[in-house]
């Protein structure tokens, strides 16, 4: 069974485009990732399968129920942790992850026990006194504590110290394996590589990528790398040309045989020529159509 | 419960402030009044010839050297007044302030409906309107007694009923803006607090305003005229208690629906 399944969804705010026709599926137990530059769709994609805000056109199904009129349902089965994690002024952590299991009508208390220790979290604290990394985590524990079948994720990790960011993604990793799907938005594509087997990617509110993170990472692309002087001119395949003193490294995805014709020509002191990183192919489907 | 038991908990400060400074000042209005009662021949025949005001707060109809003609007046200006201010700012922040203060995304990600949180929103104003009037409706009438007066009963209950549904319309039409708003909710309800109370001046002042008391729950507040006629106007409650419905319902046809930002 899918855990999130859009055809076709579309949300317009007035005449701003929000996304259009996106056409996703995660299926149950994975887990995926949603990638895309700031203003692409990620949020707007979210709040419509939250029910947060109303499609203008499309259909969304979590778990087989229809966003529309089956939200209540959904909810029930879903654990959200919004990018901003605010919360009610004067409470104390104890009382917004209380509330949030009595929103839910669970007694979520050992749960929730169990998250502030291994998060390393103050329940006793007020949340007006927390750094915003704290108040990160208090809004994990309250989108964790009733172990949902679908955790939606945004921008999970900003603010969070490495040792809990590791800390964060074992539990995650846990619920992953006990057949929880996690949907996670993030900018951060070392946490995608490392965590997700599949993932999206969004860019002006159109989906241009959905695979396995493996086959999106793969791309006939080359950083190569030359200290020396050479001509590049009217070579074909050329992109992100960053030229140093003394060199210039660019991304190469064109035939190699010109290439090679050019340098050979050229007075070379080194050459590097390495496979590119996964930020510099996802800052390819970012830039796709500038390019 | 759990939104009527968050909400009351969140507006306890502001509902002690609030309440606590209505009932008190009407405390020491009552408190005052032994001692102005005797210069009250005076302080009438003043208020008597002061054209359009007179008129204005219902002062010619009203004798101050009674209890009942001084709190009519009084409790027009401090229970009217602020119980108005008070349900305004209460009811048009209810809905709003989730989306101001940004917690819009924590509530509502949980698994209640947007017409239950509405409902229970609801209640909470609703609540904290009956149980502000009914400490204050203690605190007055403690004081009449504790002064030595006494109660005129009827006159008493009539006005504090007034004023009671006053702030539930007010409430009423204060909810039904908290739906569309998203900032600045606290200025428009007091706005239109005083807009309403202004609006039942005026109608006091001239007759070709006389139908402005139809759009304000001020004009079925008129302390005089309860005092005098011994009843509410039921026309003007009708109409009155028919715009906090309209309110309501607009809340409840836009809210459900809303694009949370």
């Amino acid at each position: 069974m899918e855990a999130i399944l859009t055809k076709e969804l579309t949300k317009y705010y007035g005449k701003v485009r929000g996304i259009t026709g996106l056409n996703l599926s995660v299926a149950e137990g994975e887990f995926f990732g949603f990638i895309g530059p700031n203003g692409a769709g990620k949020s707007t994609t979210i709040r419509s399968l939250l029910g947060l805000i109303s499609p203008t056109s499309g259909e969304a199904k979590i778990f087989g129920r229809d966003i529309r009129t089956e939200k209540e349902a959904i909810l029930a089965e879903c654990g959200y942790l919004p990018s901003e994690a605010i919360f009610y002024p004067g409470m104390r952590v104890k009382d917004a992850i209380r509330l949030s299991a009595d929103l839910r009508r669970k007694n979520c208390s050992e749960e929730a026990e169990r998250l502030c220790e291994r998060l390393k979290l103050d329940p006793s604290r007020k949340i007006d006194e927390l750094s915003f990394g704290n108040r990160k985590k208090v809004g994990i524990v309250c989108a964790l504590e009733s172990n949902p079948r679908l955790l939606i994720l945004d921008e999970p990790t900003g603010g969070l110290d490495p040792l809990i960011q590791h800390e964060f993604f074992e539990i995650l990793r846990e619920r992953n394996e006990k057949g929880t799907t996690v949907f996670l938005s993030s900018h951060v594509l070392s946490e995608i590589r490392r965590y997700c087997r599949r993932a999206a990617v969004i860019r002006e509110g159109k989906l241009i990528a959905c695979d396995s993170v493996e086959a999106l990472s793969k791309t006939n692309a080359r950083r190569v790398s030359v200290r020396g002087q050479v001509d590049l001119e009217g070579l074909d395949g050329l992109r992100d040309v960053t030229r140093t003193e003394g060199g210039v490294s660019f991304l190469y995805s064109g035939d190699m045989h010109p290439l090679l014709q050019r340098l050979a020509g050229s007075e070379i002191a080194d050459l590097n020529v390495t496979e590119p990183d996964l930020e510099e192919i996802f800052l390819h489907y970012y830039q796709k159509e500038e390019a | 419960m759990i939104i009527v038991k968050h909400e009351l908990k969140q507006g306890r400060t502001a509902f002690w402030i609030w309440a606590g400074s209505i009932a008190a000042l009407l405390g020491i209005c009552i408190f005052l009044f032994p001692e102005m009662k005797s210069e009250m021949d005076t302080v009438s025949d003043m208020f008597a010839s002061m054209g359009a005001f007179t008129a204005a707060f219902g002062m010619d109809k009203l004798n101050f050297g009674t209890l009942i003609g001084y709190y009519a007046i009084e409790c027009g200006n401090v229970l009217g007044l602020g119980g108005a201010f008070f349900a305004a700012i209460c009811a048009v922040d209810i809905l709003s302030k989730e989306e101001r203060v940004h917690t819009a995304d924590y509530l509502l990600s949980h698994p209640v409906s947007r017409v239950r949180i509405m409902t229970e929103k609801l209640a909470s104003v609703a609540l904290r309107i009956l149980v502000m009037n009914g400490l204050i409706y203690l605190i007055s009438i403690g004081s009449m007694a504790a002064v030595g007066e006494s109660v005129p009963w009827k006159e008493v209950n009539l006005l504090h009923l007034a004023y009671f549904l006053l702030q539930l319309e007010i409430a009423g039409i204060c909810f039904g803006l908290s739906a569309f708003l998203t900032r600045g909710s606290v200025g428009i309800g007091l706005g239109l607090a005083a807009l309403l109370y202004f609006m039942n001046l005026i109608a006091n002042i001239t007759k070709s305003a006389e139908f402005l008391k139809y759009f304000t729950p001020f004009g079925f507040c008129d302390g005089a005229t309860i005092v005098d006629e011994g009843k509410l106007d039921a026309g003007i409650l009708a109409a009155g208690l028919a715009l906090g419905a309209l309110g309501i319902l607009a809340a409840y046809l836009k809210y459900p629906k809303k694009d949370i930002r």
